[in-house]
C-alpha cells in the first residue's frame, strides 16, 4: 500500500443524475420554482395577521357547533340522507356500467381496437375531477341529485373499469379454455369461464367504491349537484360558522361508518 | 375427505351470506332510488341535453387560450407548492404516527390524530375554511391542499417507517452514531423510494384537486371555468377542460419518470 | 482489553438470556463463544456495547465502566467497540463507501455526516481498507448489489474504519457458505493480528472456533460452562455444552475417550448447524 501512488482522499456519491452539475442545476431549478410558486402566492406579514384574526373570528364563530334548531336539524337530516342514497345508486349504476367497460378494456379478452376504445373511456373518466363532472351534469339536467348521480356513476366507471381489467387480465386461463373448449360462444365464455373467477373481486370493488362514493357525494352539492354539499355552501354563504361546523362534523360522521362498514363487509367477504 | 367438510360446512353459510347481501343491496338500491325522487323527464332528455352541450361546446375557443395560461400557471404552483407543504410536514407527523420513532404513548396520539384530523376532510371543505381565513386566492388553495395531503402523506410514510429493518439503525448506532445520524442513514436510505412514491402520487392527485378549489374562490383553473360555465361560454369551457386534461397527463409523465429514476 | 464480570440479562418477557457470565479478552487474542441455540451468546454480545440493556453485572473496557455511561459518553465507548453482524447489517440502499464511512460516524458531525463530507483521512483509510478486505473498486456499488461474502467483508471494513479497540462478532458466517466463511474468519483473525486488538466471536461451527479461535468460551442456558483452549474442547465438554452432560466422574482423557470424542463431536456440530436458522 505505501508503494503505491499518494492515495486518494477525496470521493463524492455518484448520482443519480447525468453528474453533479447536472445534479445541482436540478436543485437549483426547483428552488427557483419553489420561491416563484411562494411568491405568487403574496405572503405577507400584514396577511398572516389579518388570517390570524379571521381563524379566531371562525373559531368563536364555529365553536360550539349547532344541533339546537328544528329546521336545521331537518335540513341536515335531508341532506346526508341525499347524499347517501346518491352514493348508493350511483355505485349500482356505475358499476353495471363497469363491467362491459372493463371487459373491453382486459387485454386478454379484447381485440385490439376494442381494447383501446375501453382504455380510453377508462382515461377519459379518470382525467377530469368529480366536481367538474358535476359542474357540468347540473348544466345539462339541471340542479339536483341526478346530476349528481350522472357525476359519481361516471367517475366511478374509470376506478371500478381500471381495476377490473386488471383482474380480469390475471385470471386462470385455463378455465376459461375449459368453457371454450365445450362449444360455447363467446358471451358463454365469458359468463362462465370469466365471471365467476372474478365476482369475488366485483363485490369487493364495489364496496370500495361504494365509500368512496359516500365521501364524493357529501362535497358535489358545492355545485348544486345534490346532496348535504349544497347546505354546507349555504352556511358559508350566510357566514353561519356553527352550522358550517356541525355540518363538517356530520360528514365526518357520515364518511367514517361508511368506511367501517365498508372494511366490515369487506374483511368477512375474504 | 377434508375438501368434502369444508365444501359442506362453507357452502351453505356463503350461499346465505351472499344472498343477504344481494338483498341488503337491492333493498339499498330501492330506498335510496325512491328517495332521490329523481324526475325521470329529466333523464330521458339527458342524452339530448348532453348532444346538445357538445354541440355547443365544439369547437374549442383557440383565442382564450392566451387568457387561461396565468390561472393554469397558478393552478400548478398550488398544486406544488401544497405538495411540497406537505410532504415537508408529514416528516415530523409521520415520525410521530410510526410505532418505532414516536417518543411516548401521547406523542403517538396526538399524530394519528393530525393524520385522521387531515384525512376525513375533503380538499374542498379545506379550501373553503381556508377561504375564510385568507380570503379568496391561491393562498387558501395551497393551504386547503397541502393540509389536506399531510394526513395522507403521513400515513403512508408512517407504514414504510414501521416496516424499515431495525439492524440497519442499530448497525449505525453501534458505531457511536447520534441518533439523527442513525436516523439519516439507517431510516432515511431504507424509506427514500416510498417517501417519493407518496410525493409523486399525492403530486398526481394535487393537479386535479387544484383545478376544482377554485370553485369556492380558492384559486387555480377552476374560477375561470366556473365563471365560463355560469356565462355559458360553452367553447371557453372546451379549451379549459381541455388544458386540464393537458396538464393532467404532464404531470402523470413526470411523476411517472421521478418514481422510474429513484430506485 | 474488555473484562466483563456477572454480566446478566432478563428479558421483559421473563426470558433469563445470561444468569452471570464473566470473561475476559485481552491482547490480540480470538475468542470464540459457542453454545447451542438460545444461550445467550447474542444477548452477551450486545450487552457488551449496550445495544441490549444489561439488567445486572458490569463490561470494563480498558478500565472504563461501559455499563455506567449514557449520552455522549456512551456514543464514545461505543465507537471503540466494532461490530459485526450475522446478517450483515448494511445500509442497504447506500454505496459501499457509505457504508464503510459511516464507522466514522462516532467522530463527525451531524451536518457533515448528512452531506457525507468526511475526512481526506478517512477517505484514503475507507480506500486502504476496502483494499484490504479485497473490495477495491467496489467503492460506489450500492450495497444490494454485493454478494453474502462481500456484504460481509463491507460490514468488516466498516467495523475497522472506527479503529476500535475491540472487535464483537455475532456468528459472522451463518449466512455463508463454508468456502466463503473461511476467507471472512481468516480475515478477521489477520485483523486481530495486524490492528493488535481482541476479537470475540460467536459461532455456531465448532470446527471452525476450534480451527481460528485461541480461546473457546462455551455458554448453555445463560451460563458460562467451558473456557479454554480448542485442545481442551472434548466430547465431554461439547457434551456439557450442547446436551447439558453433567462431568462424568473419573472421565480422564484417555485415547479411547479422544475416539469417542471425534464421533460425538461430529454429530455436535450438525447439530449446531441445523440449529442456527
Ligand atoms: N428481544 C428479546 N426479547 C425477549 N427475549 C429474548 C430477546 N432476545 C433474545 N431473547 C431470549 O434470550 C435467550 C437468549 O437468546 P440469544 O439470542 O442471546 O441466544 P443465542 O445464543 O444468540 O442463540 P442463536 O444461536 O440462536 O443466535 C433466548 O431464550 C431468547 O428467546
Ligand atoms: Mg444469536
Amino acid at each position: 500500500m505505501a508503494t503505491e501512488q499518494s492515495p486518494r482522499r477525496t470521493w463524492s456519491r455518484p448520482t443519480a443524475f447525468y453528474n453533479h452539475y447536472v445534479k445541482w442545476a436540478v436543485y437549483v431549478v426547483i428552488t427557483v420554482f419553489l420561491l416563484w410558486s411562494a411568491w405568487n402566492m403574496r405572503i405577507s406579514p400584514a396577511r398572516a395577521v389579518e388570517g390570524w384574526d379571521a381563524a379566531v373570528g371562525l373559531v368563536q364563530g364555529m365553536v360550539p357547533p349547532e344541533f339546537t334548531t328544528q329546521f336545521k336539524n331537518e335540513l341536515l337530516i335531508e341532506g346526508l340522507v341525499e347524499s347517501v342514497a346518491m352514493s348508493v345508486v350511483a355505485t349500482i349504476v356505475g358499476v353495471i356500467l363497469s363491467i362491459p367497460v372493463a371487459f373491453m378494456a382486459a387485454e386478454n379478452i379484447a381485440p385490439r381496437p376494442v381494447y383501446w376504445t375501453g382504455r380510453g373511456i377508462i382515461t377519459g373518466s379518470r382525467a377530469l375531477h368529480e366536481l367538474i363532472i358535476a359542474i357540468i351534469a347540473v348544466k345539462a339536467v339541471g340542479i339536483g341529485a341526478l346530476a349528481g348521480v350522472i357525476a359519481l356513476s361516471y367517475k366511478t366507471i374509470g376506478f371500478f373499469a381500471k381495476l377490473l381489467a386488471e383482474e380480469i387480465e390475471d385470471i386462470d386461463a385455463g378455465q376459461m379454455e375449459a368453457v371454450e373448449a365445450t362449444g360455447a360462444s363467446r358471451i358463454q365464455t365469458l359468463l362462465f369461464g370469466v365471471v365467476p373467477q372474478v365476482m369475488p373481486r366485483i363485490v369487493g370493488l364495489t364496496i370500495y367504491r361504494w365509500d368512496i362514493n359516500i365521501r364524493h357525494s357529501t362535497i358535489v352539492g358545492i355545485v348544486g349537484a345534490g346532496g348535504i354539499g349544497a347546505t354546507l355552501l349555504n352556511a358559508f354563504d350566510k357566514y353561519d360558522y356553527d352550522f358550517f361546523l356541525t355540518i363538517i362534523i356530520a360528514i365526518i360522521a357520515v364518511v367514517m361508518l361508511g368506511e367501517l362498514i365498508s372494511t366490515y363487509v369487506r374483511g368477512r367477504i375474504q | 375427505m377434508t375438501d368434502y367438510r369444508t365444501w359442506e360446512r362453507r357452502t351453505p353459510r356463503q350461499r346465505i351470506g351472499r344472498y343477504v347481501l344481494i338483498l341488503l343491496g337491492i333493498v339499498a338500491a330501492a330506498i335510496s332510488w325512491q328517495l332521490l325522487q329523481i324526475n325521470y323527464s329529466y333523464l330521458g332528455t339527458a342524452p339530448v341535453e348532453f348532444m346538445d352541450l357538445i354541440n355547443r361546446m365544439y369547437p374549442p375557443n383557440v383565442g382564450y387560450t392566451g387568457e387561461i395560461i396565468t390561472p393554469l400557471i397558478e393552478t400548478v404552483h398550488i398544486a406544488i407548492l401544497g405538495t411540497a407543504l406537505a410532504v415537508l410536514l408529514s416528516v415530523p407527523v409521520s415520525l410521530l404516527g410510526a410505532e418505532n420513532t414516536t417518543l411516548n404513548r401521547y406523542t403517538f396520539l396526538l399524530g394519528k390524530f393530525i393524520i385522521s384530523a387531515s384525512r376525513s376532510v375533503n380538499v374542498i371543505i379545506w379550501a373553503l375554511v381556508f377561504v375564510i381565513v385568507f380570503g379568496s386566492g391561491a393562498l387558501a388553495g395551497t393551504l386547503a391542499v397541502a393540509v389536506r395531503s399531510i394526513g395522507f402523506c403521513s400515513k403512508l410514510i408512517a407504514e414504510a417507517i414501521e416496516e424499515i429493518d431495525p439492524g440497519q439503525v442499530e448497525a449505525i448506532t453501534a458505531t457511536g452514531a447520534n441518533p439523527i445520524e442513525a436516523a439519516i442513514y439507517g431510516i432515511v436510505p431504507q424509506i427514500k423510494p416510498a417517501f417519493i412514491g407518496v410525493a409523486t402520487y399525492r403530486w398526481d392527485i394535487n393537479v386535479r384537486a387544484s383545478t376544482i378549489i377554485g370553485f369556492v374562490g380558492a384559486g387555480g383553473i377552476g374560477v375561470e371555468l366556473n365563471t365560463s360555465i355560469n356565462i355559458f361560454a360553452w367553447r371557453q369551457v372546451l379549451t379549459i377542460l381541455l388544458a386540464i386534461l393537458g396538464i393532467v397527463i404532464v404531470s402523470e409523465v413526470v411523476s411517472a419518470y421521478l418514481r422510474r429514476k429513484v430506485r | 482489553m474488555l473484562s466483563v464480570t456477572d454480566l446478566q440479562k432478563t428479558y421483559p418477557s421473563g426470558d433469563e438470556a445470561l444468569k452471570g457470565v464473566s470473561l475476559d479478552v485481552t491482547g490480540n487474542q480470538t475468542v470464540a463463544m459457542i453454545g447451542p441455540s438460545g444461550a445467550g451468546k447474542s444477548t452477551f454480545i450486545r450487552c457488551v456495547n449496550r445495544l441490549t440493556e444489561p439488567t445486572g453485572g458490569s463490561v470494563e473496557l480498558d478500565g472504563l465502566d461501559v455499563t455506567g455511561l449514557s449520552g455522549t459518553e456512551l456514543r464514545e465507548a461505543r465507537r471503540d467497540m466494532g461490530m459485526i453482524f450475522q446478517e450483515y447489517n448494511l445500509i442497504e440502499r447506500l454505496t459501499v463507501m457509505e457504508n464503510v464511512l459511516s464507522g466514522r460516524l462516532g467522530y463527525v458531525s451531524t451536518w457533515d455526516a448528512f452531506r457525507r463530507k468526511f475526512a481526506g483521512d478517512d477517505i484514503a483509510r475507507a480506500y486502504e481498507v476496502l483494499e484490504r478486505v479485497g473490495l477495491e473498486d467496489h467503492e460506489n456499488n450500492r450495497a444490494d448489489e454485493l454478494s453474502g461474502g462481500q456484504r460481509q467483508r463491507v460490514g468488516i471494513a466498516r467495523a475497522v474504519l472506527q479503529r476500535p479497540k475491540i472487535l464483537l462478532v455475532d456468528e459472522p458466517t451463518s449466512s455463508l457458505d463454508p468456502e466463503t466463511s473461511r476467507d471472512v474468519m481468516d480475515l478477521l483473525t489477520e485483523i486481530a493480528d495486524e490492528d493488535d486488538i481482541p476479537v470475540l466471536i460467536n459461532i455456531h461451527e465448532v470446527d471452525l472456533a476450534e480451527e481460528y479461535a485461541e480461546r473457546i468460551v462455551g455458554l448453555r442456558d445463560g451460563r458460562k460452562v467451558f473456557e479454554g483452549d480448542p485442545e481442551e474442547l472434548d466430547g465431554t465438554a461439547r457434551g456439557q455444552i450442547y446436551r447439558g452432560e453433567e462431568i462424568p466422574e473419573g472421565a480422564g482423557p484417555t485415547g479411547k475417550v479422544r475416539a469417542e470424542a471425534g464421533v460425538s463431536g461430529d454429530s455436535t456440530a450438525e447439530e449446531g448447524n441445523i440449529r442456527r436458522t
